[in-house]
């Protein structure tokens, strides 16, 4: 049952994701911050638009700090692959097509709906809140919708 | 922006890419493997971020009266309408043709793997066109 389900094992996924929340955790506990990743992606546009829904309060006032949590992410991952992947082969198979035109619905979405997997899944669940867990109902169904139709027409 | 700032955001920051990498998110093969239902082990991943962040986010607005470093509590609103409901789904769609959401694209960057900056400049872009058409409120 366990090697069905989890067939790579499952103590990576599980300590991966409980080391996310103490990530998430730690900056609330300093800063009493909320932290959800996509509003990096439009808070950072503040730097270079001048258009004025780049300049509300919200997202001058947090563009700093969420461009650091950034780098953050980036060394994080960077110490991750010192430490343990040394074999690891930074590639993936899916074509830059899908990968830019992914990358721009995941943009538009997040933005839209105001939170992604972080946002919504993470910070909006640990919140109890509901219309986050709405949110994670629906995009969750539609990948799994459309993962299913992308390997049903391409191949995985 | 101070010392103690930058400090605990970059740390913050880095736990969270440290997890994503260590759980596996980081690689869009391993996303599109759970959402075909091939690994499951996703789910450990959300579940284990979740369990220590609602610990985070429930117990210590009881336990302290503000945050270490000064300031307050946030608290999380999200309101379920028309926007949240689209929105959530263009997410979705995009989140299943390529495997990757926005903490992953960012991380991805730290493991060398610069075929992410695709989905970067797609998230960018995405959230440009989303800023423009949308009315200051």
């Amino acid at each position: 049952m366990l090697d069905s389900l989890f067939p790579t094992g499952w103590s990576s996924f599980l300590i991966g994701g409980l080391m996310i929340g103490v990530g998430v955790g730690l900056m609330f506990l300093m800063f009493g911050r909320v932290v959800g990743l996509s509003t990096f992606f439009t808070s950072s546009w503040s730097w270079l638009s001048k258009k004025p829904y780049f300049h509300q309060s919200t997202f001058i006032d947090s563009r700093s700090w969420r461009l650091w949590c950034a780098v953050g992410l980036v060394c994080g991952a960077f110490i991750w692959k010192v430490l343990f992947g040394a074999e690891f082969n930074a590639d993936t198979s899916v074509s830059p097509i899908l990968l830019v035109i992914g990358g721009m619905l995941v943009g538009y979405g997040s933005r839209l709906s105001n939170g992604c997997t972080s946002g919504h899944g993470i910070c909006g669940l640990s919140s109890l809140s509901i219309p986050s867990l709405g949110a994670v109902a629906i995009f969750m169904a539609m990948a799994i919708g459309t993962a299913h139709l992308v390997t049903y027409f391409l191949g995985s | 922006m101070k010392i103690k700032e930058l400090f605990f955001m970059l740390l913050g920051g880095a736990f969270f890419g440290f997890g994503l990498a260590y759980s596996g998110m980081i690689i869009p093969e391993v996303v599109l493997r759970f959402l075909n239902f091939k690994d499951f082990g996703l789910m450990l991943v959300m579940g284990g971020a979740v369990l220590v962040t609602t610990l985070f986010y429930q117990l210590l607005p009881r336990l302290i009266a503000k945050p270490l470093l000064g300031g307050k509590f946030d608290k999380r609103s999200a309101i379920f309408d028309r926007k949240l409901v689209i929105g959530a789904a263009i997410f979705g769609i995009g989140w299943g043709l390529c495997g990757v959401c926005p903490g992953p694209a960012i991380a991805a960057l730290g493991v060398g793997n610069f075929k992410m900056l695709w989905v970067l400049a797609g998230i960018f872009l995405g959230a440009y066109i989303q800023g423009r058409q949308t009315i200051r409120s």
